[in-house]
């Protein structure tokens, strides 16, 4: 149970503060302001103080806060405050203080909505946006079948969808999106490499359409061999809450009635076989105390027909770097200093082929003994039309009572920010 | 009538604003009543003037005015009863949002006078034809009950609710559980003021399979509402705990962390009933992956599951024994996490694995947070003493990180040496030198200790243990406590192995540490060897160099009771501290605090104890085992290792303390020194059992930050309690 709810921005100011429940005053938010917000050492995302917890997200230089005094359900209250924020991005556009300043108003509403008396209530966006908008309704009788209308969908078996949509075209669009995290040792071993898909999908369908969706997948938790030689194995799925589960459960089918418009339909997971898109090979030495020399080399280890695109690699160098000369035949590098990196960037990176890079770091000399960490490579891309745990969307079947012809379309996204590292 | 504002001032505009005849500028003046209202500015005095706005057909002006309200009408109860009317009429309104909006705001309106006319339009709701009305007011009666509960009793609204629960409506019965629930933890927690029956929201096999339907069909957080009613339910027999099984299974792969959880909850408890080996191997199987697909959560979310991973861990080691690769660190991951995922990685260390995680921990041991860094090379000593083929490689990993000659990895290194040296004896002895040759580098008491430790204990191996000795002989009294208890026991340790070269020394020490020591402890200590000495150098070499007990990373952290108990919460903030509810929450949600009192009194600050407790509960073993002249009795030490444990908590404490501030660790110091002036009153403090609540005061208690800064009214009380205990 949520007792409390608070926005705070990086000065600890109070934007938003919302009490479900009376066993807080409103000045518990100045005992997170001095516990949290001016204590630079929070090492926690939860604070308990007596038999009040705090917890706390940070997002965009602000505090989202739930307060609590009970045994709460810590992973509930995480997730609802991850909620509070995808609504928010999905009514702002982002959210940050500006956007919170602006809109507190449409923020108390919406708040009150998804929670009430601790309890957190419906928040599908879709349905969240057909009766709080940012223009006011005015209640008449037209507004009142309306809203039994609105009504009977957040809190129908299908809360997720509007019975009465109707496009002229119908069509589905498919993105299968996976996000590679690696980290390989600086000898070239793979010490981790998995894939966190995520298939996104924006359904322009009228009526209520029933959809079922194939992929090359055998899951691990199932080991028959019925998928074939091609199937990649997921480790783990978990869907929207519009798939029915149990169907799952039982025969592995993924059947569901969509939203209308856009929503994550499923996330799964990959261990097995990570087909690992760049390669990165860096020597780097330190000569002495005062100069490091990298050359590293790039390799995009897939069909020439695909280019990587947005390709940075982020390379550490030595806090006492004084400078950094850069020798690139492909791309763009420059020295940050305020990050401690080389930005090499790279627009597009063909299959095949091998870009290098070569640097020598000029460092100060210091009196501290202190090594250098050698925090790894950070890699960063983009790769189209290509799924680095090799799934293939075989199939999407929508039918539906008028049965209309429907347009699918699907496309394949494998990119990396921030988890595709490698040691050196 | 309440007093007028002066007739100027941000109040007065807004006022004279709400009275406008225009309605764009009335409601303009609304919300900027809330924004005052919202950055902590009194705007009590405009009540009049917002209330006089209530009656709109604009529905998001209701809302604001509503809003308003709630804030308010405690402190202008005379005028709430002016709303009421409009309250009452919109509780008929032909549209449904109003109409639940109307109720779900006069529950939380909370003034007594209103009260009385919230139960008839309640009574309607609670039958209203539209579900979204009626899941509005059955969290409604919860409201009620929490203020009034003879009211909900008279009017039979709980009788109401337990026929909901069968309602068409999944959301409408997924509310209604979560009343319910509500209302029987409020119910059962204040027996005493409560007249009713505690047991309000008892789940009968009707209401299980009721529940189980709806289960499918509601919304994610209605489903953690119906899972935790179901992990309060009683299975008949095994065939029923199999069905809960069964059907809640298929709940792993929602998308929604907290649903994962609670169905991960149920499982746990529903499959103690459950025999049959092999579908509680299928149980398990398929818990595995979700619990490993919750790490590319967000990393407040991850760190939740982690915690629970522990505790499942402890239970079922077998769980994620493959799988150790998904818990190493990324080197962006926040340093909760990390710490935690450390944790895991030792639980789940086999000889297989250990050589991809010992080059794991090698490379943490390079990174930039010193907290961190120790944590790493703790868990390489851990990795040591629990895998003994790996010892070795261990070592080696642990003299090359000692190579790069980095201060507090040295430090560190040391201590964990003590470690291993404790688990193996006589089999690392060739490094003795490389780690006395780090001598000068040592400035942390504890890595001292332990290095003296070494020194006392190899004595008879090192040629110049004296001279190495009487560098800290020379500087005793300026040395921590800690460092001059080891010091004392050392030098009598070199003395019984070599009696004749350190005569000098060991007289020497026993008078400083008699005559200008302050710590009684020390002096203590130093009167009873000397006292063995001149009486029976024999029994003193029988207690002072008896075999020691052999140390071995504990399998589980919490109690196994406790264990059971905390499964049962899974996902819950007690499974997060890993600690009983009843540490941290107050019974019953109003007079909570002050119910409390003695041992069992909460600990404040909680990122520090959940630190200690993963610190301790690798170090517990050790830190007795330094205490050389206990008997053999691992788990009764007396009060001399409770006050050691206790001294050395400071350094633990800022090891990894969540909210490390100075004032604390002097609190704790007094209390450590204050153990030292009783040593007869041990804490009773079993290894294994890590400075739980209940009975561990010793730690939870001078950890509460200092009193001077917070003003929350709830911590006087744990204070006064730890004045009074000393």
């Amino acid at each position: 149970m949520i007792s409390a709810f608070f926005i705070f921005n990086q000065k600890g100011e109070v934007l938003i503060s919302r009490l479900y429940r009376t066993d807080f005053k409103r000045s518990i938010a100045d005992v997170f302001r001095i516990q949290v917000v001016s204590n630079s050492d929070v090492r926690s995302p939860i604070i308990t103080l007596g038999s009040t917890s705090f917890f706390h997200v940070r997002v965009n230089n602000l505090y989202v806060v739930a307060v609590t005094k009970t045994n709460a359900n810590a992973a509930l209250v995480f997730e609802f405050c991850y909620r509070f924020i995808n609504i928010c991005k999905s009514y702002f556009g982002k959210i940050d203080e500006e956007s919170v300043k602006n809109n507190f108003v449409v923020i108390y509403e919406l708040i009150d909505e998804i929670n009430d008396f601790g309890y957190p209530q419906n928040s599908e966006i879709d349905t969240l946006k057909t009766y709080i908008t940012t223009e006011s309704i005015v209640s008449s009788d037209y507004a009142a079948e309306e809203s039994s209308k609105i009504t009977s969908q957040a809190t129908g078996a299908t809360s997720w969808r509007r019975a009465d949509v109707k496009y002229k075209k119908n069509e589905a669009f498919v993105d299968v999106i996976e996000i590679v995290n690696l980290s390989m040792s600086a000898k070239g071993n793979v010490l981790r490499a998995d894939v966190d898909g995520h298939i996104q999908m924006r359904a322009y369908l009228s009526g209520t359409p029933e959809c079922k969706f194939g992929l090359n997948d055998k899951l691990v938790i199932d080991k028959n061999d019925r998928g074939g030689s091609d199937a990649v194995e997921l480790d783990d799925c978990r869907f929207h809450q519009c798939v029915r589960l149990n169907d799952f459960d039982a025969s592995r089918t993924i059947s569901f009635i969509p939203p209308d418009g856009e929503f994550e339909l499923m996330r799964y997971r990959s261990t097995s076989n990570v087909k690992l898109p760049l390669r990165v090979i860096p020597t780097v030495t330190e000569i002495g105390t005062t100069q490091v020399s990298y050359t590293i080399t790039l390799k995009a280890n897939f069909s020439n027909k695909l280019s990587a695109t947005n390709v940075v690699l982020r390379i550490p160098t030595p806090l006492n770097t004084t400078t950094v000369d850069c020798k690139v035949l492909s791309g763009k590098a420059k020295y940050a200093p305020s990050e401690n990196v080389v930005v090499w960037k790279l627009a597009r990176v063909q299959g095949g082929q091998e870009c290098t890079f070569t640097a020598a770091a000029t460092l100060t000399s210091t009196t501290t003994r202190q090594v250098w960490a050698r925090p790894p490579i950070d890699v960063d891309f983009q790769v189209l039309m290509f799924t680095a745990s090799g799934l293939i969307v075989r199939f999407l079947k929508v039918f539906e009572k008028s049965n209309y012809q429907s347009i699918k379309w699907v496309r394949y996204l494998t990119k990396a920010s921030g988890s595709y590292q490698i040691r050196f | 009538m309440s007093i007028r504002a002066p007739r100027k001032g941000e109040n007065y505009e807004l006022s004279v604003d709400l009275n406008s005849e225009y309605r764009e500028k009335r409601k303009d003046a609304i919300k900027r009543t809330i924004a005052s209202m919202t950055v902590g500015k009194d705007v009590s005095g405009l009540f009049p003037d917002v209330l006089k706005n209530m009656q709109t057909d604009d529905l998001e002006q209701k809302k604001l005015v509503y809003l308003y309200l709630m804030n308010y009408a405690k402190t202008q109860p005379e005028l709430v009863i002016l709303a009421v009317n409009t309250f009452v009429k919109d509780t008929d309104d032909p549209n449904p949002l109003v109409r639940a909006l109307a109720i779900r705001t006069m529950g939380c309106l909370r003034a007594e006078k209103i009260i009385d006319y919230l139960c008839d339009p309640l009574q309607k709701c609670l039958r209203d034809e539209n579900p979204y009305v009626r899941k509005t007011a059955a969290l409604c009666v919860a409201k009620l009950y929490d203020l009034k509960p003879e009211l909900v009793i008279d009017n039979g609204f709980l009788e109401q609710l337990q026929e909901m629960i069968s309602d068409s409506n999944p959301m409408v019965v997924a509310n209604t559980v979560a009343a319910l629930t509500d209302i029987h933890i409020a119910a059962t927690s204040q027996p005493s003021t409560s007249s009713s029956d505690p047991a309000i929201f008892v789940i009968t096999t009707n209401i299980l399979n009721k529940l189980l339907i709806a289960l499918n069909e509601c919304s994610e957080w209605g489903r953690v509402a119906i899972l935790n009613a179901l992990a309060r339910y009683g299975a008949q027999d095994e065939k029923e705990s199999e069905h809960i099984c069964e059907r809640v299974v298929p709940q792993f792969q929602h998308v929604n962390g907290s649903v994962v959880l609670a169905a991960v909850k149920v499982i746990m408890i529903h499959m103690r009933g459950v025999h049959r080996e092999d579908l509680i191997k299928q149980l398990v199987r398929k818990m595995a992956p979700p619990l490993v697909t919750l790490l590319s959560s967000p990393p407040e979310v991850q760190w939740v599951a982690l915690r629970n991973i522990n505790l499942l861990l402890q239970k079922r080691p077998d769980i994620l024994s493959n799988e150790m690769r998904v818990f190493f660190c990324k080197y962006n991951d926040p340093l909760y996490v990390k710490v935690e995922k450390l944790d895991i990685m030792v639980r789940l260390a086999t000889e297989k694995n250990v050589d991809a995680l010992l080059s794991e921990l090698k490379e943490y041991a390079s990174e930039v947070d010193v907290d961190f860094v120790r944590k790493s090379i703790k868990a390489i000593g851990q990795t040591a003493v629990k895998i003994d083929e790996a010892a070795e490689r261990c070592v080696n990993v642990l003299l090359e990180l000692i190579a790069t000659r980095v201060s507090y990895v040295v430090q560190e290194a040391v201590v964990v040496m003590k470690d291993i040296f404790r688990k193996y004896p006589e089999t690392y002895e060739g490094i003795i030198p490389i780690l006395c040759a780090n001598l000068d580098e040592l400035d942390e008491p504890e890595a001292k200790a332990s290095l003296i430790w070494i020194i006392g204990e190899y004595a008879k191996k090192i040629d110049n243990a004296d001279e190495l000795l009487s560098i800290f002989v020379d500087t005793f009294t300026e040395e921590s406590y800690s460092v001059q208890l080891q010091t004392l026991t050392a030098v009598v340790k070199l003395f019984l192995k070599k009696p004749d070269s350190s005569q000098g020394i060991v007289q020497r020490v026993l008078n400083t540490a008699t005559k200008d020591c302050d710590s009684p402890d020390v002096r203590d200590r130093a009167y009873i060897y000397w006292r063995l000495l001149s009486m029976d150098p024999a029994a003193a070499k029988a207690v002072v160099l008896a075999h020691r007990p052999p140390i071995s990373i504990p399998r589980t952290t919490v109690a196994p009771a406790l264990l059971e108990e905390l499964l049962g919460e899974v996902s819950s903030l007690a499974s997060v501290y890993h600690k009983p509810a009843e540490t941290f929450v107050g019974r019953g949600r109003v007079g909570a605090d002050s119910v409390r009192k003695g041992t069992e009194e909460a600990d404040d600050q909680f990122s520090t104890q959940k630190a200690l407790q993963t610190v301790v509960a690798g170090q517990q073993a050790e830190n007795l085992l330094d205490f050389d002249d206990a008997p053999a009795l691992d788990g009764q030490p007396k009060g001399l290792a409770a006050t050691e444990v206790l001294s050395q908590t400071p350094a633990a404490a800022n090891l990894l303390a969540g909210t490390s501030s100075n004032p604390l660790d002097d609190l704790v110091s007094i209390f450590g020194s204050g153990g030292g002036l009783a040593p007869t009153s041990a804490v009773p403090f079993g290894p294994g059992s890590a400075i739980p609540g209940r009975g561990g005061f010793g730690f939870g208690q001078p950890m509460s930050p200092a009193p001077a800064t917070p003003a929350i009214q709830q911590q006087h009380q744990p204070q006064d309690d730890l004045l009074g205990l000393f």
